[in-house]
């Protein structure tokens, strides 16, 4: 068999949840990294705000409001045992990131600078506390050069630009992972020990998403075929401020420095809906309250956008109403050069792709798919689990956006999403490298390339009445509009059918590339595959769930149901039908209450 | 509108030389040149090769020359260069396949500069962050901007004339952890820039400072390095 290669730890992702997996997978095992783009391309680099842990380097801040803080957000859906593990984990983690010279911003002491986010509070006062640790507004982009950087200093082994499209099995155990090498077009078999999939999220099923083409689902699409459950997949977050129709990001750290939203009358609105926290609520619960505006006509010139606003005049204008104050308690006053200090890419953003400029003018904004909350089931070491019992699956680990802990339940706080990837890619990477040092390589199979050559002989030999680009428009139309920020009954299951549909038609597919050299072509008809598989768990799951909680907002069950519903979705796929089970929410310290910012 | 492009074209494994296909679609100004593409590849021919991710300019993907120039395709609108639109691979690197070039010269010349941070000092005592003043963090602000990719080094004619020349995104990498404080190899990089290949290459063509899409100094950039070459003082 040619192109085989042997590692201990074979790491699929190099995101920040993949590199930091392999940093420290690679310290004490045979470890490679491989990702479909070179690693400073990962989603990881569009990451803005923040990453979250209670410093206190502005004003008392302590690991269990964050830990708190963290289970309201999730609307009480999240593992309090990984919950309380993460928080307790993140001051050192953010700060082995400075160890590791990440380019933080500082304070006047030369600490490591931290903004407000929303959901983050002084749980005695209930006021947004300044808990995201920040580097301008590229947090995730440091993050991802500086561990990329890190792993280049330790010798890690990367396969630059190879696809994974299949992980091997044998007996219930991990033996590897195939890959194609993208520049040649070869099949590699990688014969490991361990296997951890940090592959990011699926965000490109929805129309207006912040998310980018490489996020298609893959890890959760592989392991979903070799009969891996994917967890708690109805949770999808909407970001609330995206640019208008495009789905851009524009960091929450912009309603941390101040900013704050404002619908087509002119009127600041989300005291209405947050009266404590207002712009700073959870994410889930501003997204409502924006397309609630929008419904009930306050939209700008009667379309689905609303503003935000970040002119100094009106920051200082509402800082003065909120009683907000600098740490020190003098004035808060926030200036034009320091909006372009502290916000240079969104001010970039908004130049290119608007034509305006945030601080003399106001920024259209929706909200935009933006993050997985479900995903591949693991505990807080990162080993995958396959059933209501957690029984691990020997060899095999997730992390990052496409794992599911689960930290983020039914809603993600912002900046916790950059912290997960340090803390459980770490955790990962230890376990996986302590299981290779007792465990023997698995014997591959016979051939093990035979299931990812039948699906690109497939992909090739359809009759061609579709074409993938159809498909996917169809598919992202139909999940957004379907399978929103506001879900029903009726529209979910049009979507579902819709997506079934899709499977079908997509056997009809046949890509015309026949080349072997960045056959591009042949690789986004196989990413549509996986978006198609993951998608159709999405809405089943989000069907199912006869509730509402944290993003998962039904018109027709707009109550949460503790009583029914406190517990995780689980969808296996069993012969290519979807099975729906559940497992019990660890709950520690905190009993479900009403959730209210 | 009617957005006419022409795209070059290389098919590594059929083709001895490349050619320009015309393509002419509708489209809205608004549109980036990437959904351009994106659109010609879905609904035209789905062979036209590109890499793409973010497709909002901070990954660093889909580099290429646009009208000439080397800008990012999700970062340039229609309405920034017009209705007709050349698009060709950058310069100075191998074509692969269409607009894809390797670009492993250029990360060969990034790893070069030891970019990592290197400070085998002890952590201070109480396990918390090394300190730095916000002066300081502010003098290598500007290069931990980059995303590699690569629009400034092959704009440069020195690295279109010497393949060798580390080129302007390596001296880049270079100046951010030279200008430091808490880094402790500026010395070690500096000699590495001082060699042949190094920053001697640079004649100030302003070139790379033009083609940034994350809007470095990167010339400036250079001459702060050439500087502390020649006083010795960082």
């Amino acid at each position: 068999m040619a192109n085989v290669h042997q590692f201990d730890v074979v790491v699929v992702g190099a995101g920040g949840a993949g590199l930091m997996a392999g940093l420290y997978a690679s310290r004490n095992a045979k470890t490679a990294v491989i990702s479909k783009l070179y690693p400073t391309r990962s989603h990881t680099g569009a990451a803005q705000g923040g990453i979250s842990a209670a410093l206190g380097n502005y004003e008392e801040d302590k690991p269990e409001w964050h830990m708190y803080d963290t289970v309201k957000g999730s609307d009480y859906l999240g593992d309090q045992d990984a919950i309380e593990f993460m928080c307790n984990e993140a001051i050192d983690a953010v700060l082995e990131l400075e160890h590791m010279g990440l380019p933080f911003d500082r304070t006047p002491e030369g600490r490591i600078s931290q903004r407000p986010f929303g959901g983050h509070t002084n749980n005695e006062t209930g006021k947004p506390v300044r808990r995201a640790a920040h580097a301008a507004d590229r947090t995730g982009h440091m993050i991802l050069q500086t561990l990329y950087q890190q792993c280049l200093k330790n010798n890690v082994n990367f396969f630059d630009e190879y696809q994974a499209l299949d992980f091997i099995t044998v007996n219930g155990k991990t033996a590897g992972v195939m890959a194609v090498n993208i520049a040649t077009g070869e099949l590699h078999t990688i014969h490991a020990k361990s296997v951890i999939f940090a592959t990011g999220g699926h965000g490109r099923i929805f129309e207006v998403t912040s998310n980018a083409y490489a996020y298609t689902g893959d890890g959760a699409a592989i392991l979903l075929r070799h009969g891996i459950p994917l967890e708690d997949m109805e949770f999808f977050q909407f970001h609330p401020t995206g640019i208008y129709k495009l789905g851009i990001l524009i960091t929450e750290g912009v309603r941390g420095e101040g900013g704050v939203l404002i619908n087509g009358k002119g009127e600041r609105f989300m005291p209405k809906y947050a009266p404590t926290v207002k712009d700073l609520a959870s994410r889930d619960v501003v997204s409502r309250a924006i397309y609630t505006e929008i419904k009930e006509g306050r939209g700008v010139n009667g379309k689905n956008y609303v503003y935000l606003d970040i002119r100094p005049e009106t920051v200082n204008k509402f800082a003065v109403e909120d009683g907000r104050t600098n740490p020190d308690g003098s004035k808060y006053n926030l200036t034009a050069e320091q909006v372009l200090q502290k916000l240079p890419d969104i001010i970039d953003f908004c130049r290119v792709y608007l034509g305006i400029d945030p601080v003399t003018q106001m920024m259209p904004i929706q909200p935009t798919a933006h993050y997985t909350m479900g995903g591949i089931p693991t505990n807080k070491y990162g080993q995958v689990v396959i059933d209501d019992k957690n029984t691990v699956f020997p060899g095999l680990y997730a992390a990052g956006e496409c794992a599911c802990v689960s930290v983020h339940g039914g809603n993600r706080l912002g900046t916790n999403s950059l912290l997960d990837l340090v803390v459980f890619g770490k955790h990962a990477g230890l376990k996986a490298a302590e299981y290779a040092k007792t465990a023997d390589f698995e014997k591959l199979p016979d051939n093990p390339l035979a299931e990812s050559q039948a699906r690109f002989e497939s992909l090739k030999n359809g009759s061609g009445k579709e074409n993938v680009f159809n498909l996917s428009t169809e598919l992202k139309n139909a999940m957004f509009n379907d399978v929103g920020i506001y879900r029903n009954e009726k529209d979910m299951q049009s979507a579902l059918n819709k997506v079934r549909e899709l499977k079908a038609r997509f056997k009809d597919v046949a890509v015309k590339d026949t080349g072997k050299v960045f056959n591009t072509e042949l690789l986004n008809a196989w990413e549509l595959g996986n978006l198609l598989d993951v998608a159709e768990v999405v809405a089943m799951s989000a069907l199912n769930r006869k509730e509402s909680r944290g993003g998962h907002s039904r018109e027709d069950f707009p109550e949460r149901d503790d009583k029914n519903w406190l517990k995780h979705t689980l969808v296996w796929n069993k012969d290519g039908k979807l099975e729906i089970g559940y497992k019990a929410v660890t709950i520690t310290k905190y009993q479900p209450k009403a959730r209210v910012y | 509108m009617e957005i006419t492009v022409k795209i070059f074209r290389y098919n590594p494994e059929t083709d001895t030389r490349g050619n320009y296909v015309t393509y002419k679609i509708e489209g809205d100004e608004n549109d980036r040149v990437l959904d351009v593409l994106e659109y010609i590849k879905g609904m035209r021919d789905g062979t036209l090769a590109f890499r793409r991710s973010c497709a909002h300019g901070v990954c660093g993907s889909d580099a290429m020359r646009i009208n000439g120039r080397n800008m990012l395709a999700c970062k340039t609108l229609v309405r920034d260069v017009g209705a007709n639109i050349t698009v060709e691979p950058i310069l100075g690197l191998r074509i692969v396949n269409d607009l894809i070039v390797d670009m492993e010269p250029f990360f060969d010349n990034y790893k070069k500069m030891l970019p990592y941070f290197i400070n085998e000092s002890p952590l201070p005592e109480d396990g918390r962050e090394r300190l730095q003043t916000v002066e300081d963090r502010a003098r290598f602000d500007e290069t931990t901007k980059c995303i590699l990719c690569a629009c400034c080094t092959t704009s440069c004619p020195s690295y279109w004339a010497n393949g060798e020349y580390y080129g302007p995104a390596a001296i880049v990498t270079a100046h951010r952890f030279i200008f430091d404080s808490r880094d402790e190899a500026a010395d070690e990089r500096l000699q590495i820039l001082a060699e042949t290949d190094g920053v001697a290459r640079c004649h100030t063509a302003y070139n790379c400072t033009e083609a940034c899409p994350r809007e470095i100094k990167v010339t400036k950039a250079i001459g702060e390095v050439k500087m502390a070459m020649m006083t010795g003082k960082v």
